[in-house]
């Protein structure tokens, strides 16, 4: 019997393709955001809101994850950019093959920002890398205020934590100052904004933040072309 | 459930490893997973059996080890082992701290019977 030392990770083919994804969103100035949240919590509602709001000349395409049925894609497609559903069929998380395989699909050089809606999930998404700038979390108002203590490597792992449903804290008991201070006691220093797609609280903030990371993709992207 | 897609990415990186060693049977794997990983070591566990039934190595064992968050402090300098998640320094109370390790999920060896003769690597 023998011991042989072993050094690579678990999910290294999943971290292969997630680098190589990485490269090319860099290499094409994309911006890739990775939205993470349980089934229910305002997913979809949100990017239909930011589809609404955004200057239709902004190049956006959305992945939209489920275990079955088409109906995010459709609810998305509404609003003229490119949308694409990844049907998984029974599992519980986006993988970066998957992304791959549906972003043959696009010319890369015509997408400024690609939103990539996770299957309703807080834990499994955490764990698969899809080469994505930020991962995001969102979390509604009537899910209860000590998610990020129960959920911690989603928050751990998020830049960005959207609190969701704000319009409906009047009618639930939920403390929106205590779950931030428990995100933060997980992530200290993590970002967080409060929002509401019925009302549209708080989605100038959401908008802005779009909008800086964008610029910065796309910056990142002339410096690499400029060595 | 991602348990199970995590089992079967074990099983698959044993059979690369295994290809520098021709004539091996593996044993035991041993594997890492960080409290930041979000895997659930029971549920690995009986998914690594169920993957393993109708293979050649039903008898492999699997030992996952759970590895404790530990964060570094950018303020004092202590290296301090974080409980109920707890980010915050211990020493002297800055939010300031970095993640050393906790959210790995690694491999960490690979027990292999060679019948006598050692590994040999290809």
């Amino acid at each position: 019997m023998e011991r042989l030392p072993l050094k690579s990770k678990v999910l290294n083919e999943n971290q292969i393709i997630a680098e190589q994804l990485r490269e090319s969103y860099r290499e094409h100035g994309i911006l890739c955001l990775n939205l993470i949240s349980s089934p229910g919590s305002g997913k979809t509602a949100l990017l239909e809101r930011t589809l609404a709001s955004l200057d239709p000349a902004t190049r956006v395409c959305v992945l939209t994850g489920d275990i079955q049925t088409d109906n995010d894609a459709r609810r998305l497609a509404q609003y003229g950019f490119p949308v694409q559903q990844i049907t998984t069929g029974g599992t519980c998380h986006l993988d970066g093959r998957m992304i791959e395989r549906h972003l043959a699909e696009w010319n890369l050089d015509d997408i400024d920002l690609l939103f990539i809606e996770n299957v309703g999930n807080l834990v499994c998404p955490s764990s698969y890398d899809l080469g994505e700038a930020s991962k995001i979390v969102l979390l509604s108002v009537t899910e209860g205020d000590d998610k990020p203590l129960k959920y911690p490597s989603i928050f751990f792992k998020s830049d960005l934590f959207l609190l969701t449903k704000i319009d409906l804290l009047p009618y639930v008991p939920f403390s929106a100052e205590q779950v931030e201070e428990n995100a933060r006691k997980v992530h200290p220093g993590m970002e967080i904004l409060r929002t509401s797609s019925t009302t549209e609280g708080g989605l100038e903030a959401w908008l802005t933040w779009l909008k800086q990371r964008m610029k910065l993709a796309q910056q990142g992207a002339l410096a690499a072309a400029g060595k | 459930m991602h348990e199970l897609s995590i089992a079967e990415s074990i099983l698959k990186g044993i059979r690369t490893e295994l290809l520098r060693y021709p004539g091996a049977r593996p044993t035991k794997v041993g594997v890492r997973i960080g409290e930041l990983a979000a895997v659930d070591v029971d549920s690995l566990t009986f998914c690594f059996e169920a993957v393993l039934k109708g293979t050649e190595w039903e008898s492999l064992q699997l030992d996952a080890r759970v590895c404790k968050q530990v964060r570094s402090c950018a303020d004092c300098g202590a290296e301090f082992e974080v409980v109920d998640y707890n980010a915050e320094c211990p020493k002297c109370a800055s939010s300031n701290t970095t993640l050393k390790s906790g959210d790995e999920l690694d491999f960490d060896y690979l027990e292999v019977d060679t019948d006598g003769t050692p590994a040999a690597q290809v």
